[in-house]
């Protein structure tokens, strides 16, 4: 059935009445996600749209409507906050969409989410689909096929356009996992690739990263180790000049490290097949399938 | 962003670390006038945003007042190539004049996010001078490390065994611990995301001092400390980066002749990497937002034409939530207000997209419409060999 979401997931919107957070929450729920709160302080007692629940507090809303995952469009000054109150309301999946929190504030927000047992998908992420099932983000819903590919990318609109690949080769994703381009995500490929390699409707994956950090070289170890599906990936930032920040706050080549380069050698070395050419994602994906 | 060193050095003294003595200058009388007051000989300091200055010809020593003056004259206006700068160089418009001190040692002492262990890491090495970078290939053993805990922050115990890592003792220790705690604390008031003195000398009277100092801020921390935006430096940047900035657009500007426009920062990088695998070379980097409204698009066009090299664009959308239709109807705009005269590939893919397709055509407008990112990608850099 996927990871993370699927038909049981019942969503809490933590800024419902924003702008994002409503123009996304009447996305997800075309889409058939089961919205069953949402979160404004000082709004509580209203109803969004005249069909979904408004609370004050985050506690408030899992007690009166048993939601069990979160989505944050809270702007960067106030989402630390809103994800940290999701936590202690006992919410086990906390997915952030907001882009520009401060990397110090995600330092903290980290080890408070871990230290309760929460998981985080994000910030600065497009969110996460099971195809058919459940929508918790910003992705356009319609490219997306229910089917046996997994998919996790540091990445958005990159995403998009790999799952719009795979769909349009007749290769369904079983689920998409946007990880977020940030310096500090909650979850990071290889807890990912840990659900997948669980999950028995998932049986291969696509992983996209991009230059910075070494997410991409521990995804690699542990494929190494431990992953036993095929997987195809593509790095993004083989062009990108070093020590310049390439719109992700986290995709920048510090002191000569992380480069496009590192990161492609430690995933062939594990077995990865790397392609080279992002408009080739699915094609590649379709051909290491029939092998 | 990135900040001068007289600059970082202001925000670490106001959290408690020495620095020498000085003053910044912009004229050579100002360089004599502050030499009269610090007493010679001074150091002049090339106040540029790269570092490896000191073998480009950025740092000198002046022994008088007068030999400051002259100096300062020469290196003033002058354009400074280092390493870390281009061929392109950058103008020197200010100068940092500080007292010489006599140095015993100089070490290392830098404070950045360790992003594989998600905390922060104080870094200290007894091989100050050289970059850490360096240190760090040939010799890791050399430098100390010490996490700081995300609730708890650095426990004085931490930084203490960092001072004896260095072999400080005493009085030094007791400054040690002064100055590192100093550093942490301008790292977490700035939300800094390097904080770096390199070197930090010991003097031989036994003092402790930052020599230099780096600092490098988070940009996304800088919505709570409005007083650092006043420490941006405009000259330092490339005039089109400016401007797209002031559309909080991402513009990164490169050297070859593709100009591209797409949205969402992952999928600008795989275009130029597209565009370098089929043999062209990408103008810039620009993502004009995941969402790509018509009016970011226009403005985005605007300041990629802007670049003379380029000489073919590659507008690549991938519409979700985003209309492509709408985006059509911003790039058609956009063109016929900018009078483009290159060859501009369109490819929009998603929501809309044969709608956009066909209103690029009717536009009367010399579009290439591309169906997919590798047609985009060939034909874009077909008309950038050809122009």
């Amino acid at each position: 059935m996927g990871i993370l979401v699927d038909k049981n997931t019942r969503l809490v919107v933590q800024g419902i009445t924003g702008g994002e957070g409503s123009f996304h929450t009447r996305q997800m729920m075309e889409y058939g996600t089961n919205v069953v709160a949402g979160v404004t302080p000082g709004k509580g007692g209203q109803k969004f749209d005249g069909k979904v629940p408004i609370f004050d507090t985050v506690e408030q809303a899992v007690r009166e409507t048993g939601a069990n995952a979160s989505v944050v469009f809270v702007p960067p000054a106030f989402a630390p906050d809103a994800m940290m109150e999701a936590s202690e309301a006992g919410i086990p999946l906390v997915v952030c969409i907001t882009e520009g929190i401060p990397a110090l504030d995600m330092v903290k927000v980290k080890d408070y989410l871990a230290r309760r047992g929460t998981l985080l998908v994000g910030p600065n992420c497009p969110g996460v689909i099971t195809p058919g099932q459940c929508k918790v983000g910003i992705m356009p819903g319609f490219i997306h096929r229910p089917g046996p590919i997994g998919v996790v990318s540091r990445s958005g609109t990159l995403t998009y356009e790999a799952v719009y690949q795979l769909s349009q080769l007749g290769l369904g994703q079983s689920t998409c996992v946007g990880i977020g381009g940030d310096p500090i995500v909650g979850t990071t490929f290889v807890s990912v690739l840990e659900l997948f390699q669980v999950d028995p409707y998932t049986e291969a994956v696509v992983l996209i990263g991009e230059i910075g950090g070494t997410a991409e070289e521990e995804a690699a170890q542990y494929i190494r180790t431990s992953f036993s599906k095929p997987v195809v990936a593509f790095i993004a930032g083989q062009t990108a000049p070093p020590g310049r920040r390439m719109g992700h706050a986290g995709a920048i080549i510090a002191g000569g490290k992380g480069t496009a380069k590192e990161k492609i050698e430690a995933l062939e070395e594990a077995g990865v097949v790397v392609c080279p050419n992002p408009a080739e994602i699915g094609k590649t994906m379709r051909s290491v399938l029939r092998k | 962003m990135k900040i001068h060193e007289f600059q970082a050095k202001e925000l670490l003294r106001a959290h408690g670390v020495p620095t020498p003595r000085g003053a910044v200058v912009s004229q050579p009388e100002e360089a004599r006038r502050v030499a009269e007051e610090l007493g010679t000989p001074v150091v002049l300091k090339a106040q540029i945003h790269a570092g490896g200055r000191g073998k480009a010809g950025g740092i000198r020593l002046a022994r008088s007042p007068e030999e400051a003056e002259q100096l300062a004259s020469q290196m003033l206006g002058m354009k400074l190539v280092t390493a870390q700068t281009g061929p392109g160089g950058r103008i020197v418009r200010r100068l940092l004049v500080e007292e010489a001190l006599d140095i015993e040692r100089e070490l290392y002492a830098g404070l950045v996010l360790d992003r594989a262990a998600e905390r922060l890491v104080f870094m200290v090495s007894g091989e100050g001078g050289v970059e850490i970078e360096e240190v760090a290939a040939r010799s890791p053993e050399k430098i100390l490390k010490e996490h700081a805990d995300p609730a708890h922050g650095l426990a004085d115990f931490q930084l203490r065994r960092l001072a004896f890592g260095l072999g400080l003792r005493d009085e030094l220790m007791r400054q040690a611990l002064r100055l590192f705690r100093g550093l942490y604390q301008a790292y977490l008031a700035t939300d800094a995301s390097l904080a770096e003195i390199n070197p930090l000398v010991v003097t031989r009277d036994g003092r402790l001092l930052a020599l230099d100092a780096k600092i490098n801020l988070d940009d996304n921390g800088l919505f709570r400390h409005p007083e650092l935006l006043a420490l941006r430096d405009l000259e330092e940047e490339d005039p089109l980066e400016v401007e797209a900035s002031r559309y909080h657009l991402n513009y990164i500007r490169l050297d070859g002749n593709v100009g591209c426009m797409v949205n969402g920062a992952g999928l600008a990088m795989a275009t130029m990497d597209v565009i370098k695998l089929y043999g062209g070379s990408p103008a810039n980097f620009l993502d004009v937002g995941g969402g790509a409204s018509a009016e970011t698009v226009a403005n985005g066009f605007r300041i990629l034409l802007s670049d003379r090299n380029v000489r073919a664009v590659l507008i690549n959308i991938f519409g979700g939530i985003v209309r492509c239709d709408r985006v059509a109807q911003g790039v058609i705009e956009a063109s016929r207000q900018v009078g483009a005269k290159v060859p501009i590939v369109v490819r929009l893919q998603g929501t809309n997209a044969e709608e956009a397709a066909r209103l690029l055509e009717e536009s009367g407008l010399n579009f290439l419409v591309a169906s997919d990112l590798a047609e985009a990608a060939q034909k874009a850099v077909a008309a950038a060999s050809v122009a």
